[in-house]
């Protein structure tokens, strides 16, 4: 990383009256009368820099950031792998990127292809048998897929259906999910072996049961080892299995959720299938339902015809029973464009490889320190692996404070305090796009942290030492909201 | 030669890496770490095409696109919630940036300090821009802006009824619809004229200017709504901006707008960004993600994700809203947009875009045949009535190498929606008029 620097000033703070950032065209048609004055607005204080200055401070900006790009990121539950540069290249291609969402369907027939092609390329995956493109985010995946549990009861007439079973080790989207649904939801505690708890599970499946979110692999890393009688046990009772897909990079090509026994799933494109995570999106979240659920995903999903003389078309449709329209138009198609090459230039054997090689560095990982940080459960692991800091709290060094030190050693912390049945939380995952070296030397640093914690606790506890920043004042940030630039008068920092 | 495929150049591992930590593992086999699937599921069938090179994947990705007919390519006076505008070269550059694009949602604020920044950046520009109090750092679109606008209405009001001018995208209300009512909320929709805001309404909706390009009458409908309690909710235009009054000088509650004018390329509806502000009374009912300015432990400046208490990693079924991205790199192509625009450059576009869609208007009105039936101030976009379906005037549009306007026959008889930016020419601006004369009569 590079030595902090002191500018630090914003935009607003560079602003200097007359200077231009961009070269813009004159009027070609002759001007036209002006609106009524009271529409117009009166000066609009934007900032106004140089496009030198612009660079120069995004570029800077940019090296304030730990990144993939440049630092080992084992962020569990976030699959930071790196994403193919090609990928971002061919979305961006102009017969692509300058695509009106609304031209006539003759003029898009090559993206509506490719959509088409990675509806099917996704469902082939996860076992399903339709997709649809238009979720933009998993969260929404997820609240999609929850309308589709709620609409298909509905159509049965079985209004009665209010609960939601989400596990103890859920993501937090999960329940927010299932209640934007218009769901109740009830929670089901995990076991000791870090699976779902049959018992509970058996107690809670009654006929008022809509369905369950499951996670697979679920949030702790494990594969439910139950998962067959998981699923029957809610089909049992009338109601239907939702997969988060979240953790489909450990399962590409190595098992369906759709033979499992799930009925509807989403997809994290930006997770498994290769766009780069932006800073917190943009990334995509397509849904893929079995028989029962197909008929009600949002809409549009794109069709595929062909006429008389062998010619094909495609075109969006309505599925027959959709639970509307989730997006202004079709879902992220940059996105989607990116999963599409991506899935393109592994094929079935490539995606094995990068299921079999995240596994086996999570599991590297999780035999290589179990020794030195608890390891809540013993058994193998897939794509991430969590441990717990409770030794070294013992002695009071926090989860937290190993986060924070592991970015003196250069690299990016890993998930801390989640999932919450965990104490003390670390959850790593390490992904397929990392080498034996690079795991090696988070076993190294890993390991010294733990000799720290033990001999020198004050210098994890104080971490980190040579950000731009320390330790932030997040109770200050909640208390006193400061929000935005209130114009000149604040407080400019010096600059250099 | 080995003719064979090499393996993918994305994983380092070599069958020696792999060797030796399966060896550490204690395992003979990768296989046996996937022991915890049933056996009899393990492995299944995958029937995928045969992977490409990189050289054959940009033959297959290129000869798609070329399938497409592009805005590049040939002129189109589509608008509808998408609008082609110029983006500076800068704004792709600064995208790309590794450290931008290849981070994530900034959980460790010491080492997240460029992506933060960038948000707060956002979150001021957007306030100046909507003349509105506080700002988040992102929405998926403008559609589920609106829509969650809507749902927080009805937090802060505790009133379950959502009040929908009948000009509000037709695509804007489905979503809306879509959200709200699975959570027990009615959607109603009212007429900007003689816009009623009944009982127990959280909100009136108002899309400003409205699908059809035209300016509502926001003081009036200010009243209505306030009158009765009811929060004003407002989605506009943020070129239109460059220009225009912002809903805060109209007394919006919460104004929402799609970001995607602001430098985000068309890409075929996705991924944009929606622009969410309101009244900072109402903050804590804010859904989406929220930058704040602090101190480090020596005193520093700094920025952190703030009011997390809101949201579903903290709350989870009691959370505002599911939503954990914040579309952040759009976001950054937005703010990377505005200070390319700055004060100046904004309001030339607007102007740009607003006279020439006043030319195109003035030529296509004098066209025997063809009428704009509405009156009233618009700005990029207006509706024409054509003498023949509006389907068809598209159709020989496009056999000229056009790409005419959106066909809303379904809610404007013979309507056509024409949008016209500073992309298009003025050469053209009169092609278009030309054609439709020649379709006149």
């Amino acid at each position: 990383m590079n030595p902090p620097s002191l500018d630090r000033r914003l935009l607003m703070e560079r602003s200097v009256r007359g200077r231009r950032g961009s070269s813009l065209p004159p009027l070609d048609v002759p001007p036209q009368p002006l609106p009524p004055e009271e529409h117009l607005r009166g000066d609009l204080e934007l900032p106004e820099v140089s496009e030198g200055e612009v660079v120069r401070y995004f570029t800077h900006l940019s090296q304030l950031n730990f990144s993939v790009d440049t630092h080992f990121y084992p962020l569990g539950s976030c699959t930071m792998k790196y994403n193919p540069r090609v990928n971002d290249e061919l979305a961006q291609l102009p017969g692509f990127s300058q695509l009106h969402p609304l031209q006539p369907e003759e003029t898009v027939q090559g993206a509506l292809k490719a959509m088409y092609r990675l509806q099917g390329f996704l469902a082939e995956i996860v076992g399903m048998e339709a997709t649809s493109l238009a979720t933009m985010a998993g969260a929404q995946g997820e609240l999609a897929g929850m309308l589709m549990l709620r609409a298909y009861h509905l159509s049965r007439g079985e209004a009665d259906r209010r609960i939601v079973l989400v596990p103890d080790s859920a993501h937090g989207t999960n329940p927010a999910s299932a209640t934007m649904a218009g769901f109740r939801v009830v929670t089901v505690p995990s076991d000791d072996r870090g699976n779902m708890d049959m018992d509970a599970l058996k107690g809670a499946c009654t006929g008022e049961l809509a369905g369950l979110m499951l996670t697979l692999p679920n949030t702790l890393g494990l594969f439910e080892t139950n998962i067959l009688e998981i699923c029957r046990t809610v089909h049992q009772v009338g109601g239907l299995v939702y997969g988060d897909g979240a953790n489909m990079n450990a399962l590409l090509g190595r098992a369906k959720l759709g033979e499992l026994g799930f009925d509807v799933l989403h997809l994290n494109l930006h997770k498994t299938f290769s766009t780069p995570h932006g800073g917190g999106g943009p990334g995509a979240g397509p849904v893929a339902a079995g028989p029962l659920l197909a008929p009600f995903l949002p809409s549009p999903v794109v069709e595929r015809h062909v006429d008389g003389d062998g010619r094909e078309r495609y075109s969006l449709a309505t599925p027959e029973h959709t639970i509307g329209k989730v997006a202004a138009f079709h879902g992220n198609f940059g996105v989607a464009l990116r999963a599409y090459a991506y899935i393109r230039s592994l094929g079935a054997a490539g995606l094995r490889e990068v299921s079999e090689n995240a596994v086996i560095g999570a599991n590297y990982l999780l035999s290589q320190l179990k020794e030195e940080y608890h390891l809540p459960y013993d058994r193998p692991c897939m794509h991430e692996v969590v441990f717990s800091a409770r030794r070294q709290k013992a002695r009071g060094v926090r989860a937290l404070d190993i986060a924070k030190r592991l970015i003196d050693y250069g690299i990016h912390p890993p998930t801390m305090y989640f999932p919450l049945i965990v104490e003390e939380a670390l959850m790593v995952e390490p992904t397929e796009t990392e080498s034996k070296e690079t795991l090696d030397h988070f076993i190294q640093v890993m390991k010294a942290i733990a000799v720290e914690a033990r001999e020198n606790p004050q210098v994890v506890k104080e971490a980190p030492h040579h950000t731009p920043n320390s330790r932030l004042d997040e109770a200050r940030a909640a208390r006193r909201p400061d929000l935005r630039w209130r114009g000149v008068g604040q407080a400019a920092p010096s600059g250099v | 030669m080995d003719q064979g495929r090499l393996s993918s150049p994305y994983i380092p591992n070599t069958h020696d890496d792999r060797e030796a930590m399966l060896q550490a593992i204690g395992v003979e086999s990768a296989a046996e770490l996937f022991r915890d699937i049933p056996e009899a599921y393990r492995e299944p069938s995958l029937i995928l095409p045969s992977p490409l090179s990189e050289l054959e994947l940009q033959r297959e990705l290129q000869a798609l696109a070329d399938l497409n007919k592009s805005t590049d390519r040939i002129p189109s006076f589509l608008g509808g919630g998408a609008y082609h505008h110029f983006i500076p070269a800068v704004v792709r550059h600064i995208t790309g940036l590794g450290g931008f694009a290849t981070a994530y949602t900034p959980y460790q604020p010491e080492v997240s300090q460029g992506t933060l920044q960038v948000a707060y950046e956002l979150q001021s520009l957007v306030c100046q821009l909507m003349g509105m109090e506080v700002a988040n750092a992102g929405m998926y679109d403008g559609a589920s802006s609106l829509a969650e606008a809507a749902l927080m209405a009805c937090r802060v009001t505790g009133r379950g009824r959502i009040a929908v001018l009948d000009t509000v995208s037709h695509r804007y209300l489905s979503v809306m619809k879509t959200y709200a009512e699975p959570q027990g909320l009615e959607v109603y929709v009212t007429s900007p004229g003689s816009a009623r805001v009944e009982e127990g309404t959280a909100c009136l909706v108002v899309q400003h200017p409205s699908f059809y390009g035209y300016l509502e009458d926001l003081e009036a409908l200010e009243r209505v709504a306030h009158s009765q309690n009811a929060l004003l909710v407002v989605s506009t235009d943020p070129v239109f901006l460059g220009m225009f009054r912002p809903p805060g000088e109209y007394g919006a509650d919460i104004a929402v707008a799609e970001g995607q004018p602001l430098g985000v390329a068309l890409s075929y509806g996705g991924p944009y960004c929606g622009l969410f502000t309101c009244k900072e009374q109402f903050l804590r009912q804010m859904p989406g993600r929220i930058v704040g300015k602090t101190v480090d432990t020596q005193g520093r400046e700094g920025y952190v994700l703030t009011l997390q208490t809101r949201e579903q990693h903290i709350r989870r079924e009691r959370a505002t809203s599911n939503i954990c991205t914040s579309e952040a790199l759009v976001g950054t192509a937005i703010v990377a947009y505005l200070a390319c625009m700055g004060r100046v450059g904004l309001r030339h576009i607007a102007e740009l875009t607003y006279h020439k869609a006043h030319y195109a208007a003035s030529l296509i009105g004098q066209i025997p045949g063809y009428s704009l039936p509405f009156d009233g101030t618009f700005f990029q976009e207006f509706v024409v009535q054509c003498p023949i379906p509006p389907g068809e005037v598209n159709a020989r549009l496009l056999d000229e190498g056009i790409i005419g306007g959106l066909d809303i026959s379904d809610q404007v008889p013979q309507g056509l929606l024409l949008c016209v930016t500073e992309m298009n020419t003025r050469q053209e601006i009169e092609a278009l008029a030309e054609a439709l004369g020649r379709m006149g009569g």
